[in-house]
């Protein structure tokens, strides 16, 4: 493959946003938990859940802030980067981004800081809302941005305008309720949520095998396991959900993971493991469980699912649609006051193939000069590469199904055995800390690079999407944000592990004080209750 | 869907460019402060308890006040995409120096107080200090740039193809005019954090922040106005020609533009507009003498004022112009050529109705919780949750 502007605007994407995706799944999980453990706090009045909630809470500012420094680049990346893809989808794709800044950003932002500052400004109650608040503030971002998301991956409720030469919504509310987004919605938080409890059963049980703030672990992990079995069954039921999304929208993406290369009798086989072989178009050795992908993708035993060969042909077909369409486009262009109806007419009986022209633009300027075997090469094109697709996807499963193992067993040594945890489960436990982020980057490597060669699905080809930027400036910025992220990245981590050891504050002395203010406080106030105690 | 028919598109693209000052002038009124702290940090806090004191005035309200910038962009994006495509990859390195500058400042922040360290201390100090300083000039060097046009064109499908070497883009954005526009904005942002800081600081730090403030307001009215001169000798204007509908499809290449010899044309056609540099003017005369006397809220607001009309006056100035095209003034971006569709501008005004208001109000509940001036004593006794 030639490594040219698109290569590598694609690879600082996918830097900046898999960086990006380090931190806000904790970020979606850890704010929950959080504000859960201050609710509990709040009923019960004891102060270590005071403690847990502080404590966990300041490793949440640690990281949140990164997720916060990480994400602006990726709200003015797409202009910088990818302007072709911003002036011909900004009209739908905008608008989700837009409304995630005042719906969310807003509310997470400013309530954030009243988390950390309002302590001793706020009653137990205002301090329990603002908690709350942040935690909703941060999963309503992710509604949006998968909102957004979602249209790439299935792009409804929206028309190509020939007079702007862009894509225009006709219909909002199809973009805000699109199966695909919502399926991706509530898996991404679930998959925020498993990472977060992974994190607090992982670093509590670090505290159990030394013997440190057992008190605090023990609750953590009762909480982050009742939490994080519900998330791990939902991260995956809804994985499925996706998967079965896909079987109409995105029948590429789901043959390619499943290195499906021939449609097969319904119902198909599922590949449970294999080596898929791109040239030769076959998957060597492969191990098939019957009827299970039918039943995965269709939900029933006699609907068919295209295997990759037919959609070549068929992509092939739609290409030689688009370039009707295309020509049609050209003609209304030229005449836009006074355009034949005719020529408009078949123009919008293909304009829904326009996408699939633009494939050709890779090869030569204007499509419709195109050789027969360029054609060919196009159609070939909307294949993406498979094994990478094939082994992401199943690694990330595997995954999925050992984090809903692990919950279980936490859960029920949490709920029937007292809360004690054998030494090799807890060993277990801190090792497993990183396998959520690896099973989330492998979800969003799955989703995008299995949507290539499109940045909108069927509409807008990769290719076509980049800004008109030399190899100087991209490559500057790439090595700009790698080498500023990574040096945050180190001084994040150092931050973590300092504070995960250092362990929840204790410090006697400002206890002392804070108790003291907050009796000066107390002797002006008719309802003393309604101010927060210090922790122990 | 029918509803937005009942807004017309030319009053809804009216709107959105309204809105897009407001978001400009509300990302400067509340991150504004941030940026001006951050560059006078140095120099009105020496000794560490000063920078904690100075740094803990913005501390709880920062992250909120950032917002405003993001989304600035994701509205620009939703409601104005083509000037989200021209705009972000024409000014490409400013765009990343100003990123950069962004995303250095939340971890700043957060982990400058974390260790107790002199010189990780130092580190984030000047960090904090160029992620202020650097943006407040850059965004005024932008907007000089869009007052002079910017060299860019489309072509037939809609690409956009910046003219020049690539380090053009970034050195070519440094002409005298752009640096004055940054100098305005750089000295009237450190004004503004001058004034936070005499509302919410005390002592020492108080007393350097008015000093420098108050210089800093002298410069902001004087570059403004010689700015101002500049346009009126100096930098030429556009306009557009020949028939145009103000509700037609958003297609740059639709319409005709051509130069003329100044933007301050404007005044003559609409000279209510002059209001806009009056109140910039008279709101930094006043923040000046605020600053001299001491006085803490009034101040404030005199600064909000001057950064009302300040930014107010280019968008009026320009109108219906957003940025216009220097090399090829036919692909210049209009309010008339430049917007979302009709339903988008339309769904969006409907998403701003509902929650700015409800922005707008829990920000200010936020900011009174918080009211009160940030004291040595409060520094200490919260060290480890403060920053």
């Amino acid at each position: 493959m030639e490594f040219g502007i698109v290569e590598l605007s694609r690879l600082q994407f996918a830097v900046t946003v898999m960086y990006h995706f380090l931190f806000v799944p904790l970020t979606l999980g850890l704010s929950i938990l959080v504000a859960i453990m201050e609710t509990v706090y709040v009923m019960t009045n004891r102060p270590i859940w005071r403690q847990m909630t502080k404590f966990w809470g300041m490793l949440f500012g640690i990281n949140f802030v990164l997720g916060v420094a990480t994400g602006i680049t990726m709200e003015f990346q797409f202009g910088m980067n990818w302007s072709y893809y911003s002036h011909y989808v900004g009209d739908i794709f905008g608008a989700p981004l837009a409304i995630e800044g005042l719906m969310a950003f807003f509310l997470e932002a400013t309530f954030v800081g009243l988390f950390f500052f309002g302590w001793d400004k706020l009653s137990k109650v205002a301090h329990l809302t603002v908690a709350w608040l942040v935690a909703i503030g941060s999963n309503f971002s992710a509604l949006w941005i998968l909102i957004a998301n979602g249209w790439m991956q299935n792009p409804v409720g929206a028309e190509f305008n020939p007079m702007t030469m862009r894509m225009e919504m006709t219909d909002f509310f199809e973009v805000l309720f699109n199966e695909v987004a919502q399926a991706k919605f509530v898996h991404t938080v679930s998959a925020g949520y498993v990472t977060a409890s992974v994190f607090v059963i992982g670093v509590s049980a670090w505290y159990l095998l030394r013997d440190r703030h057992v008190e605090l672990a023990r609750r953590s992990i009762t909480v982050g396991a009742a939490f994080g079995l519900a998330a791990a069954f939902s991260v995956v039921l809804l994985g499925d959900e996706s998967g079965y999304s896909a079987t109409h929208s995105q029948k590429m993406k789901l043959a390619a993971i499943e290195a499906m290369w021939e449609t097969h009798e319904a119902p198909a086989p599922f590949n449970l493991v294999g080596f898929p072989d791109q040239e030769a178009r076959e998957t060597h050795y492969a191990i098939e469980i019957p009827w299970a992908m039918g039943l995965i993708g269709t939900r029933s035993l006699t609907t068919e699912i295209p295997g990759i060969n037919d959609l070549v042909a068929q992509a092939e077909d739609r290409i030689r649609s688009g370039l009707i369409a295309y020509e049609a486009l050209l003609e209304v262009r030229e005449n836009r006051d006074a355009t034949d109806p005719t020529v408009m007419a078949t123009f919008e009986e293909h304009s829904a193939d326009l996408g699939f022209a633009f494939l050709l633009k890779k090869y030569v300027d204007n499509p419709l000069d195109a050789t027969e075997a360029q054609i060919l090469a196009a159609s070939n094109d909307t294949v993406p590469m498979v094994w990478p697709l094939f082994w992401a996807f199943r690694l990330m499963v595997g995954l999925g199904f050992g984090f809903i193992a692990t919950m279980l067993y936490f859960f029920y040594r949490a709920s029937f055995k007292g809360m004690n945890f054998p030494r090799p489960a807890l060993h277990l436990a801190v090792w497993m800390i990183p396998a959520p982020w690896i099973a989330a980057e492998l979800g969003w490597f799955v989703a995008e690079f299995g949507r290539q060669p499109w940045t909108v699905d069927g509409v807008l080809p990769t290719a076509m999407s980049v800004s008109a930027l030399s190899m100087t400036e991209v490559a500057l910025t790439l090595a700009g944000f790698v080498i500023f992220y990574t040096i945050l990245f180190i001084v994040e981590m150092g931050l973590m592990l300092k504070y995960i050891r250092k362990g929840p504050f204790q410090d006697v002395e400002e206890t002392e004080a804070w108790n003291t203010r907050h009796n000066d406080r107390l002797a002006g106030r008719k309802n003393p209750d309604s101010i927060a105690m210090p922790a122990e | 869907m029918i509803l937005h028919e009942l807004m017309s598109y030319e009053l809804l693209r009216v709107i959105w460019w309204s809105l897009l000052g407001v978001l400009l002038i509300g990302f400067a009124l509340t991150d504004g402060f941030d940026m001006g702290v951050g560059a006078l940090l140095p120099f009105v806090a020496k000794t560490d308890i000063e920078r904690r004191i100075a740094i803990n005035t913005v501390g709880p309200v920062w992250e909120g006040n950032q917002v405003w910038f993001i989304l600035g962009g994701g509205a620009i994006f939703a409601a104005w995409p083509p000037l989200y495509a021209v705009s972000f990859s024409g000014f490409y390195l400013a765009m990343f120096v100003i990123l950069a500058a962004f995303i250095v400042r939340p971890v700043a922040f957060k982990y400058r107080s974390k260790r107790d360290d002199p010189r990780w201390r130092s580190v984030w100090d000047w960090s904090l200090f160029a992620s202020g300083a650097i943006p407040a000039l850059l965004f005024g060097v932008a907007v000089g740039n869009v007052i002079q046009g910017v060299p860019f064109h489309f072509t037939d499908d809609l690409h956009t193809i910046y003219e020049g070497a690539w380090y053009m883009k970034f050195i070519g954005l440094l002409d005298p005019f752009s640096i004055l526009a940054g100098v305005v904005s750089f000295a009237m942002l450190v004004m503004h954090g001058g004034a936070w800081l005499t509302l919410k600081a005390q002592g020492v730090v108080q007393l350097r922040a008015r000093m420098i403030g108050s210089i800093a307001a002298l410069v902001a009215v004087g570059a403004y106005v010689l700015a101002g001169l500049w346009m009126a000798v100096g930098i030429e204007g556009y306009r557009i020609v020949g028939d145009y509908v103000t509700n037609g499809p958003s297609n740059p290449l639709h319409f005709e533009v051509e130069r003329t010899s100044t933007w301050l044309s404007a005044y003559a056609d609409r000279p209510w507009i002059t209001v806009a540099p009056l109140i910039g003017i008279v709101g930094g005369l006043l923040t000046f003498l605020g600053l001299r006397a001491g006085r803490e809220v009034s101040t404030l607001l005199f600064s909000k004022m001057a950064i009302l009309g300040v930014i107010s006056s280019v968008g009026l100035t320009m109108f219906p112009f957003i940025m216009p095209s220097s090399s090829d003034p036919q692909s210049s971006l209009t309010v008339w050529n430049s917007s979302s569709s009709h339903l988008t501008l339309f769904i969006m005004l409907v998403a701003t109705a509902i929650f700015m208001p409800l922005i707008l109000m829990y920000t200010a509940w936020v900011y009174k919780v918080l009211w009160g001036k940030v004291t040595e004593a409060d520094v200490s006794e919260n060290s480890h949750s403060v920053y």
